[in-house]
């Protein structure tokens, strides 16, 4: 039977997602090996059945990202963090660092939306529509919020390291990296 | 400002050497130690800002901001803790409008707390200015408060003064000397300069075979054979040699120092005078702890007064040539300036880190010389050895660890003190005499030690079986083992130099993750990455501190797996119990004035 | 007397002089112990603890242990490279390392490490994310010190290299910082072509030369191609590469 895969990216840039796609034609190899359930590249929103493998890129900055993310974690036997803002927040995380003051999120959103001399917002408001998610008081790396059984680091990985990746765990093999396919950035 | 530094700096022949006493008496007079302050400072000693804000900011009670007239530190030990002192330290910030670690608009009060005063079995215990207060209740904290803001000093607040030689003039001072059993050794009475008067018709080469005859091991908690430490420095060419006595007495539940210094003050640097005189040293130092300066003038009296009796200073005890001097360093509220070669550090006027080893203080220590340095109790069995005789001693205790030895008990028991027994006595015999019949834990060598568990209670106090430099703690059923647990490690994060990464960040690590399994929010496998972790830190680390400090979390894991075994859940889901989604929801809430759609049930009838 | 000796590492006999550390008589016997606080040309400090071996049984650094005739020394044993991993780990999950819009990226020695170490596992420590100065007051020098892993090359260099003694730890245990002599860098005498702000003292990107950087293409960077090991290291024109 086909292994089944899912794939989401929470606070990221799709950037890993892209990178998935660089393995080229070998995405036909991997199509004969497994099936993709939930996932942007197939536009299926909802998971049909439990999965193998969940790849996540980016981090949880709002309440959707953590739903979701509870959601792999659910639905999928084995959890992967991919990419740096998956791993370690990534650059959305830089909120949290840099906003220790007494009202953070609302320094984050006035700066972001309102004070900064880079923002064009003729409405001069914050968004704040129902149907948006609430903002977390940080961002969150997925092992905050959920157990992650691996982590693929690199903004975003290369295709040859999220193939070599994918190649060892649907073979049951233990993951091994050549030097270059190991990087932070 | 500036004629004060500097003439501060000049008494001091502007000797960057002596930093620390410079930054002494500076935070004393301005009361901070401001940039501008540290500016004047580097230029008079010829080094730069940053080299004196480096050592300002390394000791609790420097301050780069000025402080109030008069600092307040509530001692926030466990014994100190379970005894009420959070609620003491309550009382405070009401009495004086003032929260902790700030000072008063006006500049009257700083309120702090400090990890350990030296007073566990008299606690809670706070230390105001140099003056020592101890059994604090509400009531004596109100009426405290009170006449301070009368005006009256410190040193005024003191009523009663405690027994022996803690109602002497120049130390009128609060605290008890609580001595419950006296020995055979150190607390019996015992005949002046009798030890040394043997000494000085010996041969430096007899005394070193009557030392290693002895037996007799360091006090400080290494147990580290001294007899070996002094022939290895009196083995060590060189032009000088120096003599330094560990009164830094930091390790929480260890007060038998205090006693020593208040009570055999004689009997300590006659010790540390044979130790010149064996080794070949002029000078010597007494580095006293910043929390017992108020035995200072006192200690400096002693001094004195053997100069005077000739048994100090220059011709000792009439022999030519024969001259040996001490100073006293006050130490400034550091921990890990009571590890041998950090307290040289900071004896020089730096930061108080431990210096690489090799090579060893009795090879290079202080100012590059050979240096022995031995913890208080040490010098008094040393000079006691010179009277009489090692054989004696290793009469005492048991064959791996010689002599006597001052256990300082505090916690739940009726007889909290200082007693003085053979090495190898039993925890058991101990609690006896203590009186502590409900005892459910007992940390043996203060929180760098062991916590044992009942069964355990037959073990022997030794270097054989249990080492400890004296610090005895009881707990009984009422107290929650994790949250000492806790405590420890907070106390080791607070005290860290920082020097090397594993102490330094490891123990900020072990310490969230036992708040996380306290709040029951872990499972099994942390257990697993708790004891990793501590191996790393103890293997890794530079020091004695990163050595032990993942102890407390070891120790109870062996000793107490039950405490753990029930706050760990399996959660199954995969979810991190810790994420609190609800917490994390909050901020936003407030700020976008609605509820979530996900996560609040009734969400529509808002 | 100066006669020279022999020991082990991992099983390789290894000449040393007296007065030797571990670290010096593998370098010249062309054994690599892998270090962050240690560098050519400065004293050693012994703080980052990454060239941890253990000599006959008991783990020291090997940067300031010297080395002892006959000693058997453990460098490269699962053991010890687990506690080596530990360590970088530490590193930095202190510190704000964000690498990929990290100048010193594909040129900084922490995440040599970590590439040399292989690790990849999910870590199981906290982030601390600390709220950390960067000062940028000097007309050609930056100081991150959200990256600064305290190793103590710039204390050194500017202690005993250039006589300046511009920079110095302040604070203490998780608080330790460096800091520099005046309020702000702009204040003090540190220049450009100091030995301190050498693009081989820094290990990580924590000092940045402003108008200078990103010296390589990636995939040409310094670590890109070939982990971080003897000469590859400080010293040798880092950055140019
Ligand atoms: C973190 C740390 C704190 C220490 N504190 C003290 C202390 O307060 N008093 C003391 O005598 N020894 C202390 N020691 C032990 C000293 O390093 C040293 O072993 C001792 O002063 C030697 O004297 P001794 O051989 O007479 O015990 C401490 C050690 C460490 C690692
Ligand atoms: S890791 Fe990099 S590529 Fe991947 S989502 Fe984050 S920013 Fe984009
Ligand atoms: S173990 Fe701790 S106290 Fe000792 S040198 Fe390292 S950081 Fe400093
Ligand atoms: S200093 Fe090194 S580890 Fe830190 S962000 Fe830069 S490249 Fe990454
Ligand atoms: S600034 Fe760079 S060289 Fe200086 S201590 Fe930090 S990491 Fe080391
Ligand atoms: S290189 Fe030896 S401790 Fe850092």
């Amino acid at each position: 039977m086909k292994k089944r895969i899912a794939t989401v990216s929470l606070a990221g840039c799709f950037g890993c997602h892209m990178s998935l796609l660089d393995i080229d034609e070998r995405l036909l190899e991997l199509l004969q090996q497994v099936e993709f359930d939930r996932s942007p590249l197939n536009d299926l929103k909802r998971f049909t059945r439990r999965c193998d493998i969940g790849l996540v890129e980016g981090g949880c900055c709002n309440e959707e990202n953590v739903h979701t993310l509870q959601e792999f974690r659910r639905n999928c036997d084995v959890l992967i963090a991919v990419g740096q803002c998956a791993v370690m927040g990534g650059l959305p995380v830089m909120r949290n660092a840099i906003m220790h003051s007494d009202d953070p999120l609302r320094e984050c959103l006035e700066t972001a939306y309102l004070d900064s001399d880079k923002v064009y917002n003729p409405s001069n408001q914050i968004p704040n529509d129902a149907a948006l998610p609430l903002l977390l008081d940080k961002v969150y790396t997925l092992a905050d919020v959920v157990k992650v059984d691996y982590q693929i680091p690199g903004c975003p990985p290369s295709g040859d390291t999220l193939w070599n990746t994918l190649e060892a765990l649907l073979a049951g093999k233990p993951v091994e990296l050549a030097y270059e396919q190991l990087r932070y950035d | 400002m500036e004629s004060r530094i500097v003439s501060i700096c000049r008494r001091y022949a502007d000797d960057r050497t002596r930093l620390m006493d410079i930054l002494l008496e500076v935070q004393r007079e301005l009361r901070g130690i401001e940039p501008a302050a540290m500016e004047l400072i580097a230029r008079q000693l010829g080094i730069t800002r940053v080299e004196v804000e480096g050592v300002v900011s390394f000791y609790a009670f420097f301050s780069r901001r000025t402080k109030g007239e008069i600092i307040i530190r509530v001692c926030d030990d466990i014994i100190d803790r379970h005894a009420g002192g959070r609620e003491i330290a309550k009382v405070f910030v009401e009495e004086l409008g003032l929260a902790i670690g700030t000072t008063s608009a006006d500049g009257r009060f700083s309120l702090e707390i400090t990890p350990f005063l030296g007073m566990s079995d008299q606690a809670p215990s706070a230390m105001v200015n140099e003056t020592i207060l101890t059994r604090l209740t509400v009531q004596k904290v109100r009426l405290v408060c009170a006449r301070l803001r009368e005006g009256t000093e410190p040193r005024d607040l003191v009523v009663h003064t405690g027994d022996g030689n803690n109602s002497h003039p120049l130390i009128r001072a609060e605290v008890n000397n609580n001595i419950r059993l006296a020995g055979e050794v150190l607390l019996c009475p015992v005949p002046a300069n009798a030890g040394l008067r043997s000494a000085l018709q010996r041969r430096p080469q007899e005394l070193l075979a009557e030392l290693e005859e002895s037996g007799l091991t360091g006090r400080g908690g290494a147990g580290f054979p001294t007899g070996k430490k002094w022939r290895a420095a009196a083995d060590t060419a060189a032009t000088r040699r120096f003599i330094i006595c560990n009164a830094d007495e930091g390790e929480p539940g260890t007060f038998k120092d205090r006693v020593l210094l208040t009570e055999r003050a004689d009997l300590m640097i006659e010790g540390m005078t044979i130790a010149a005189y064996t080794v070949g040293s002029d000078a010597g130092i007494i580095y006293l702890r910043g929390e017992y300066s108020y035995l200072r003038p006192y200690l400096e009296s002693v001094l004195q007064a053997r100069r005077e009796h000739g048994v100090l200073g220059k011709n000792i005890g009439g022999k030519q040539g024969f001259d040996f001097d001490i100073r006293i360093q006050l130490g400034a509220g550091a921990y890990i300036c009571g590890e041998e070669s950090a307290l040289i550090s900071s004896c020089e006027g730096l930061r108080g880190e431990p210096k690489n080893r090799p090579p060893f203080p009795v090879e290079s220590g202080y100012l590059g010389f050979p240096t022995v340095v031995d913890n208080v109790e040490t010098y008094c069995c040393a000079a006691r050895i010179m009277e009489q005789g090692g054989a004696w001693f290793g009469s005492f205790g048991t064959d791996r660890s010689s002599g006597t030895k001052l256990f300082s008990v505090s916690g739940d028991c009726a007889r909290p003190g200082v007693y003085e027994l053979p090495f190898g006595i039993t925890v058991r015999d101990l609690l006896d005499r203590v009186d502590a019949p409900d005892a459910a834990a007992v940390q043996v060598g203060g929180p760098s030690g062991e916590m044992i568990n009942m069964s355990q209670f037959e073990r022997r106090l030794c270097l054989e079986d249990l080492p400890t430099g004296g610090s005895v703690m009881v707990f009984s059923q009422r107290r929650n083992i994790l949250e000492i647990v806790d405590h420890f490690l907070e106390f080791f994060v607070e005290e860290s130099c920082g020097y090397c990464t594993p102490c330094r960040v490891g123990n900020v690590f072990l310490k969230k993750r036992i708040e996380k399994v306290r709040k029951g929010l872990c499972e099994l496998e942390d257990l697993a990455y708790l004891k990793e972790l501590g191996k790393t830190i103890a293997v890794t680390s530079r020091c004695g501190l990163g050595h032990t400090s993942p102890n407390p979390v070891l120790s109870t894991i062996r000793n107490f797996p039950l405490v753990y075994a029930v706050l760990l859940k399996e959660h199954g889901d995969g979810v991190q119990a810790s994420f609190d989604i609800q917490a994390a929801l909050e901020e936003s809430r407030r700020l976008a004035k609605r509820r979530s759609m996900i996560y609040d049930p009734n969400y529509d009838e808002a | 007397m100066n006669k020279p000796f022999k020991f082990e590492i991992d099983g390789i006999e290894i000449e040393a002089q007296r007065g030797q550390s571990i670290m010096q008589a593998a370098d010249e016997a062309g054994v690599y112990i892998p270090r962050l606080c240690d560098t050519e040309g400065l004293e050693p400090q012994g703080s980052c603890r990454v060239c941890v071996v253990k000599q006959n049984g008991r783990a020291v650094s090997a940067c300031t242990q010297p080395a002892i005739e006959g000693a058997k020394v453990e460098n490269e044993t699962e053991e010890i490279l687990g506690y080596r991993r530990d360590l970088v780990r530490m590193l930095y999950h202190e510190g704000n390392h964000l690498c990929p819009i990290c100048e010193a990226s594909g040129r900084c020695e922490l995440q040599a490490m970590g590439y040399r170490l292989g690790i990849t596992q999910a870590t199981k420590y906290p982030y601390l994310q600390p709220a950390r100065p960067v000062d940028a007051s000097h007309p050609d020098i930056v100081l991150d010190t959200n990256r600064c892993i305290l190793c103590g090359r710039c204390i050194r260099a500017s202690r005993d290299i250039d006589k300046k003694h511009v920079f110095e730890y302040v604070g203490r245990g998780i608080n330790k910082r460096v800091g520099v002599n005046g309020n702000k860098l702009a204040e003090t005498d540190v220049k450009l072509n100091d030995r301190a702000i050498d693009l081989a003292t820094c290990p990580v990107g924590c000092i940045i030369q402003k108008g200078r950087g990103f010296f390589a293409p990636i995939g040409e960077r310094q670590f890109d191609k070939k982990p971080i090991t003897l000469g590859v290291g400080p010293g040798k024109n880092r950055g140019k590469s």
